[in-house]
């Protein structure tokens, strides 16, 4: 019921939102959790293991009962707590966790069922037998469990991170946390302030960052805190440009915290039952929110503390039935406030049970003498002490210690930086407190846990079978495990423990905590980098001109590449088998711009090389390019390349696509761990080359037509592996290679990364009259598997150099990465898969990578597995599919007839085992 | 975690790629033979319940190699050198 005046809520700001289909009003100023109370309606959800009624138990973060279904649609977010939601116009909010309804919950039979469904009843009952787990119980399981629903759609708003630093991190924007701001901005500090409530008038400070509606969530090493702002979680949707989230990575040199006290609940019998409320929200929700949970009130305590609430009942339009004191004698706070009011103290008594159906109707109070007294009320307001909120003093293994004059644990050691103040470091909580952590009888309606349905019971049960440690308590009953982290729940469940073995609190345990303090959304962890912001895209120096003449892109590692370029009416095949057979035929060009470039110099680079690849490089001439083969230290190939000697002490190193930024991290390992004594300095040149591979019979008739004059490129000057620097198109600086991954006359020119584009046009136009042709990486691929070229696939961090057909690229004269391990006898067995080629023998069939080989006549079961396709095409060259594979003993088995299986995509066939080169095995057309 | 560089000054975690242990050494002249100094050196790792000295690279910075002395059990780092005068003074 909402009070006539007080709080502070907006009266003249009324606000329209719905709960489960009903139209209701609040105010500006209201949580959803006020909002309702102030509409009585108690009954918010259903529990989450025997479907009990339940209602709001707190008033912030530590709520484990209100959980609801906010928004709709792709914005609709389970379980969040009514007591954090900001109300505002157009709210629609939906209870969860029952059917059909809220009232009348058909899985309520759980809980006449819950001497079965105690702690461990899963382990036990479905154990067996075991051919009914994956049909029958666990669908079944999964149906009854969880609590609201996914959205299942994607998150139509977006979210922010960034990293904030200051000397003096707040964490809690109480009194005390003010106080400590206020202090630390007048001694000069730079000082954040976080708050996870909204906004606040009584925080107004210059030199003060204040971020209100913030939750600290985690402390992390150095001085690092992870903070989660809900920028636009109380707005309907999003500004434009606003993010729903922020998340925050504030660096420290100093934090405050001051993160205030969490209520414990009382465990009784049907504590649970919506109304049964911990006093200190009671209190909040009359003071703040001008709410009145109901009309008449019990209050059960065991402490001072809960004298304000007392007070704040009893001011205002409630009746205070009476206080329940646990204390043998209560105090003179309690009884002469109690007196103030007019209200009767029972001393020494408990209240043995809640009655009620939806909702508390009454309590049984057993008095000191142990006589029985019935009150009715619609409120029982409890309180067995305070806990201090210490979370964030154990995120980096520090304990609490348990402090037995205030019944609590308190922080002990705390992160380096951080002080604890107010009530987070025990002050002033608890005063004159005897722990009550259960009424004697507390059975299994005796909640300890609300959100994971944790009973009294459960712990007495847990004890009973040997789940003692308090890690093995957590796990046998799932104390503490559900969203809420068991705010409310571990130190009662901690010292149920303690009592049923008859051992202290300290000798029992202590409770820990891991961050997050409270959940966050993956989606502000991930912050903007989803969807095509999820990583960089790199263009190629010829995207343009690839898009102008209508490529299809591919995603290669970051970059886009043009796969294809198809002409009108044709698809990928067709437009694949022109290009290659363009190239074979007469000229093709290929931007290879995206091969890593490392270009090395000084005088030990030859060393350098000899150092990381297997094989030599000192006896390479200026003018002249080598393959190279890379392994890690394990023996295991890690990439190759081509280098080329450009200078007396200059080297241009390539890598593949893929390995480029590991390769280079790979050197400057070596150089910079390893072989520092080398006098070598290298830089990554990818980004500032362009290059371009120019292949096929015609490709020196176009080069001819683009490089200068004074620059021979005969075969008998710039032959087969030399490289050199030329200039072209009149005048523009340019690398020359002749390499070539095809298998035809080839070249690939670099220039730089600006003039990408020109020089693909420049050579399109000088190639015109040869019928050059723009190809793609799928022609690229096509014509290194029909030269038996390994590539990414064989590539996989799985081969050996023999494997590979390098094994005579392995020098026996130097050290090298890799050299001692690859040298193990098991790296060299022929028995290893090593590469092959394979041929249908039906040359219709088509081979498909992932398939697996057989011995022809072999069944196919795992044991007989021999290898599998690692690469395939389909060959216009040759006019069937064609592979390269890793098969046992692959090298001794040419000729032979192998099966080839692939039950995924339904296809058996016989294939040739073949030389892994296709075409052109004596390479006289690259050397044309 | 904050790693003090010494070439750009204090970065974030997000900065760095952690290699691995920085206390076992590569057999200088270990010859071709895959014997069990080879083996320790490419395998064998401690995981001490204390001070560790590890290999981080400044990926999204200097690309240098460093060595970082870190408690494993707080994370707390006490010192962070360059790996290349770490090396250079190993070798020499």
């Amino acid at each position: 019921m909402r009070l006539s005046h007080g709080g502070i809520i907006d009266r003249s700001k009324p606000i329209n939102f719905t709960f489960d289909g009903r139209s209701l009003q609040g105010y500006a100023g209201d949580t959803l959790a006020s909002a309702l109370l102030a509409n009585d309606i108690k009954l918010v959800g259903r529990s989450f293991k025997y479907h009990r009624p339940r209602g709001i138990l707190s008033a912030g973060s530590e709520e484990p009962n209100a959980l609801v279904e906010l928004r709709m649609g792709a914005r609709r977010e389970p379980n969040t707590r009514a007591t954090m939601v900001e109300l505002y116009e157009g709210l629609v909010a939906h209870s969860q966790n029952r059917f059909p309804s809220l009232q009348h919950d058909l899985l309520s039979i759980n809980g006449k069922l819950s001497p079965f469904f105690a702690a461990g009843f899963y382990y036990k009952t479905f154990m067996w037998p075991a051919s009914f787990w994956e049909k029958l119980y666990e669908p079944l399981i999964r149906k009854a469990a969880g609590l609201g629903r996914n959205a299942a759609l994607p998150d139509p708003d977006t979210y922010e991170s960034g990293h904030l630093f200051c000397d003096v991190l707040v964490i809690g924007a109480g009194a005390v946390g003010v106080k400590a701001a206020h202090e630390a901005a007048i001694g000069g500090a730079r000082v954040i302030l976080c708050d996870e409530q909204p906004p606040s008038d009584a925080v107004d400070m210059q030199n003060v960052k204040y971020l209100p509606r913030t939750t600290v969530f985690g402390v992390y090493d150095g001085g690092t805190y992870g903070a989660v702002e809900r920028v636009a979680d109380h707005l309907v949707v999003p500004a434009p440009h606003q993010p729903r989230q922020r998340y925050w990575r504030i660096v420290a040199k100093r934090s405050v915290l001051a993160t205030g006290a969490i209520e414990r609940p009382m465990v009784f019998t049907n504590n649970d039952l919506p109304g049964v409320m911990l006093a200190g929200a009671v209190e909040t929700y009359i003071t703040r929110y001008a709410v009145a949970p109901g009309a008449r009130a019990v209050l059960f305590i065991n402490h001072d503390g809960a004298a304000s609430a007392l007070a704040a009942m009893a001011a205002s339009v409630m009746a205070v039935a009476a206080v329940v004191d646990a204390r043998p004698a209560s105090s003179a706070v309690i009884r002469d406030m109690a007196a103030a009011f007019s209200v009767p103290v029972f001393s020494g008594a408990v209240i043995r049970r809640a009655v009620g159906k939806l909702a508390v109707e009454g309590v049984e109070i057993c008095t000191r003498d142990g006589g029985v007294v019935r009150f009715g009320c619609d409120v029982v307001a409890m309180s067995g002490g305070w806990n201090p909120v210490l979370h964030l003093t154990s995120h980096l293994d520090d304990k609490p210690v348990w402090d037995d004059a205030i019944a609590a644990f308190v922080p002990d050691g705390l992160p380096p930086g951080m002080t604890a103040v107010g009530a987070a470091a025990g002050e002033e909580i608890n005063q004159n407190i005897t722990p009550l952590w259960s009424v004697p009888d507390a059975d299994a309606k005796a909640f300890v846990d609300f959100q994971n349905d944790v009973t009294a019971a459960d712990i007495r049960l847990a004890k009973q079978e040997g789940f003692i440690a308090v890690e093995h308590l957590k796990r046998y009953t799932t104390l503490g495990m559900a969203t809420d982290q068991g705010k409310t729940a571990n130190v009662n469940g901690l010292a149920l423990m303690a009592m049923a073995t008859g051992k202290t609190v300290p000798e029992t345990g202590t409770t820990r905590f891991r961050p997050p303090y409270t959940p966050v959304a993956l989606g502000a962890l991930a912050g903007p980098h989803r969807g095509k912001l999820f990583k960089p895209t790199r263009l190629t120096p010829t995207h343009e001109w690839a898009k102008s003449l209508g490529a299809v892109f591919v995603e290669t590692g970051l970059w886009l590449r043009a796969q294809y370029f198809p002409k009108p009416g044709e698809d990928w095949l067709a437009a694949t088998n022109r290009e290659v057979l363009a190239v074979r035929q007469r000229v093709g060009i290929c931007d290879v711009t995206t091969l890593g470039k490392i270009d090395i110099q000084g005088p030990d680079a030859a060393k350098f090389l000899e150092c990381i690849y297997t094989n030599s490089w000192t006896n390479l001439a200026v003018g002249r390019a080598r393959y190279g083969l890379m392994l890690r230290e394990d023996g295991f190939v890690m990439d190759d390349g081509t280098t080329a000697r450009i200078g007396e002490q200059h080297y241009v190193m390539t890598t593949t696509t893929a390995n480029a930024g590991k390769v280079f991290q790979h050197l400057e390992f070596c150089h910079q761990w390893l072989w520092p004594e080398l006098d070598v300095r290298f830089i990554s040149i990818t980004d500032q080359w362009a290059q371009i591979a120019l292949a096929g019979p015609h490709a020196r008739d176009v080069l001819r037509k683009i490089v200068d004059e004074a620059y021979d490129v005969s075969n008998a000057v710039f032959g087969y592996m030399a490289a050199g620097d030329v200039t072209i198109c009149g005048g523009t600086s340019a690398r020359l290679f002749r390499l070539s991954f095809s298998g035809e006359l080839a070249y690939e020119i670099a220039v730089p990364a600006r003039f990408g584009g020109a020089l693909a046009a420049a050579l399109m136009a000088a190639g015109a009259e040869f019928g050059i042709t723009p190809y793609g990486t799928e022609a690229l691929g096509v014509m290194r598997v029909e030269k038996g070229h390994p590539a990414g696939n064989e590539l996989n961090g799985q081969t050996s150099a023999h494997d590979l057909g390098f094994g005579k690229l392995l020098s026996k004269k130097k050290d090298f990465i890799g050299r001692a391990l690859a040298a193990r006898p098991a790296l060299m067995d022929s028995a290893r898969p090593n590469l092959v080629g394979l041929k249908p023998v039906n040359e219709s069939d088509r081979l498909r990578g992932g398939a697996h080989l057989l011995a022809h006549d072999a069944e196919p079961v795992a044991a007989n597995d021999q290898g599998h396709v690692t690469s395939a095409v389909y060959s216009p060259t040759l006019g069937h599919s064609i592979g390269l594979a890793i098969l046992k003993h692959g090298a001794s088995r040419h000729g032979e007839i192998i099966r080839v299986y692939d039950p995924i995509r339904n296809s058996d066939f016989l294939a040739e085992v073949v030389s892994p080169v296709f075409y052109d095995v004596q390479g006289s057309r690259l050397h044309a | 975690m904050r790693i003090h560089c010494p070439h750009c000054g204090e970065r974030g975690l997000q900065e760095f790629l952690y290699h691995g242990d920085a206390t076992v050494t590569r057999p200088r002249d270990g010859g071709a033979e895959p014997t069990p100094e080879w083996t320790d050196y490419v395998y064998f790792r401690e995981n001490p319940n204390g001070v560790h000295r590890e290999l981080w690279y400044h990926n999204v910075g200097c690309h240098a190699w460093l060595v970082v002395t870190r408690n494993l059990r707080n994370h707390q780092i006490m010192a962070v050198e360059s790996a290349y005068d770490v090396a250079l003074g190993r070798s020499s």
